[in-house]
């Protein structure tokens, strides 16, 4: 109960601001209709107005609640408006993504700290690839693709993978090495192969910060879907739901787009976050 | 002696290099170790004590001069598996239980499941660790945890046991235990050992034999035989004269080797 009593107050106090700029941001437009049809407005009909407006510039609250609530339980989940559907659309392309984009840096990392060569070759590579605005490299792929043929999850998948195996990669890097020179020493006393220092020395050595990692992989992988469903005119995925709502003014359609994005990302490193506690738990290393 | 020795120097050194300059970390090293025998390196820091060990594990590759284990070189020796080594810290793998960790030389040399968990039962029951095989290493205190190393390296059945300050980290009184099992376990393995320390009396308890080391070059300058019985030996046998004397003895080999200059 300690932990919940601060959250809610933070919790009232954005949703008091967001009331707030909501009637300031609104009631330009409640003015200009009231001058047109030659009439003034009070104070509290100005609030009421603002509160209701169809496309205000920014929805109160409780539209973007109505909006979410319309939209996960207002039609069925095959429905075209349905959130739950585009969810489901972003949440696939995330997922396969995310596994993408962690294999890839598992294996990149195993790589660099197995051979010199990679080490020095690709670690400047996946660092430059950060470095390139996702925006930027997002539509590219995806035209590419399609002018091959591919489309759908895949080309998304590859974004989002992008975006997530960099911070898998460094983790790994970090984790893998992180044994000692006597752990190492140790089981050079064994005379223990490559492969026995690996799987029994390295890859256990390195889970905390495999999973450290996950997280903010998984999150980046979301991003990354997103941003590849808004190009080419994509027309299913919250990062489409995003767009159509742009294009139409829709403000509360984008705004509970954008919360479901948000839940969706919570979910996903909550996910995570109790995968990590379990494997943890079960190795013995948490106490 | 007409045994061959177990570990044989002769004329060994090894020589860093490094950005200032070459670094003499052993210089000209003479030794022999036989069968069972119980040695002691002693020495400041810098002396070459611990790489005198690390030489004899091929963990270091010496310069100059011969060194055989077992009557083969130090690398094939650690092919043969001829040795256990004890390190200064523990060094248990957190992710595994205390048998998990013993278990873990026997799973890399391939022995079987069955004789594995013989093993494993045996060796903790030699240190007096029985029933502690489950517990995970955080469960356990610094002595205790130092204990499962030592059964880690007696699990396979090499000849030579090597120590580096295995009971550096720990208390006086948790030392003095675990020098009084060490020895019962000695006696009742027969194990060659070589065991690095700092402590004067902790050399003169255990050992047979005592080699007082110097500093720049790191060389030896005294070897001691110890006139103790062989054997376990009462923990109240450091107030016999015979140990002060030969505790005296090292003390003054330290000072004739300026192991107290600094």
């Amino acid at each position: 109960m300690k932990m919940v009593a601060p959250i809610l107050a933070v919790l009232a106090a954005i949703v008091l601001l967001w009331y707030g700029a909501a009637v300031g941001l609104n009631a330009q437009w409640t003015y200009d209709q009231a001058a047109r049809a030659g009439e003034t407005v009070t104070f509290s009909e100005l609030v009421t107005d603002t509160m209701n407006q169809k496309r205000p510039v920014l929805p109160a609250p409780h539209q973007v609640a109505q909006g979410l609530w319309q939209g996960v339980f207002g039609q069925k989940f095959t429905s075209k408006r349905s959130l739950i559907f585009h969810g489901w659309i972003t949440l696939s392309a995330t997922l396969a993504g995310f596994a993408l984009g962690t294999g890839l840096g598992i294996v990149l990392a195993v790589g660099i700290t197995h051979s010199r060569a990679m080490d020095l070759s690709v670690m400047p590579w996946a660092i430059a690839s950060q470095t390139i605005p996702i925006l930027a490299i997002a539509p590219m792929v995806i035209v590419v693709l399609a002018s091959l043929g591919i489309t759908g999850l895949l080309p998304k998948a590859i974004i989002a993978a992008y975006l997530s195996f960099f911070p898998v990669l460094v983790s790994m890097v970090k984790g893998l090495r992180a044994p000692d020179n006597m752990q190492l020493d140790l089981l050079k006393t064994y005379n223990a192969s490559k492969g026995e220092t690996f799987w029994k020395l390295r890859l256990p050595s390195s889970m905390p910060y495999l999973f450290a990692s996950l997280k903010v992989g998984v999150a980046a992988s979301l991003v990354g879907t997103i941003v590849a469903e808004l190009p080419a005119g994509a027309t299913r995925g919250l990062g489409a739901r995003l767009l159509s709502g742009s294009y139409y003014g829709q403000t509360v359609q984008i705004w509970s787009a954008l919360f479901a994005a948000a839940a969706l990302a919570a979910l996903l490193v909550i996910v995570v976050g109790a995968i990590e506690r379990i494997t943890l738990k079960r190795m013995g290393m948490v106490r | 002696m007409t045994e061959k020795p177990v570990i044989e120097a002769s004329n060994l050194s090894l020589t860093f290099q490094t950005g200032d300059g070459p670094v003499h970390a052993l210089k000209d090293v003479d030794l022999e170790i036989g069968k069972g025998e119980f040695v002691s390196f002693i020495g400041p820091s810098g002396c070459g004590k611990t790489t005198f060990l690390r030489c004899i594990a091929a963990l270091e590759t010496p310069t100059a001069g011969r060194l055989t284990v077992n009557g083969m070189s130090p690398d094939e020796a650690r092919k043969a598996r001829s040795y256990g080594y004890v390190f200064q810290a523990a060094g248990l793998y957190p992710w595994r239980t205390i048998a998990g960790n013993v278990r873990l030389p026997l799973e890399i040399m391939g022995y079987s499941k069955e004789d594995q968990a013989a093993r494993v039962e045996k060796v903790l029951s030699l240190v007096d660790l029985e029933g502690f095989g489950k517990k995970f290493p955080w469960q356990l205190s610094g002595g205790m945890q130092q204990r499962a190393s030592i059964a880690r390296a007696l699990a396979f059945d090499a000849e030579i046991l090597l120590m580096d300050e295995p009971f550096g980290a720990l208390d006086e009184i948790v030392r003095d235990k675990l020098n009084e099992e060490l020895l019962k376990l000695w006696s009742a393995t027969n194990k060659t050992i070589g065991f690095v320390t700092h402590s004067i009396p902790e050399a003169v308890y255990l050992s047979t034999k005592i080699v007082v080391m110097s500093p720049r070059p790191g060389r030896i300058h005294e070897v001691i035989e110890s006139t103790l019985p062989k054997g376990p030996r009462p923990l109240d046998i450091r107030d016999s004269e015979e140990f002060l004397k030969i505790a005296h003895q090292v003390r003054e080999g330290l000072r004739a080797g300026h192991a107290y200059d600094e």
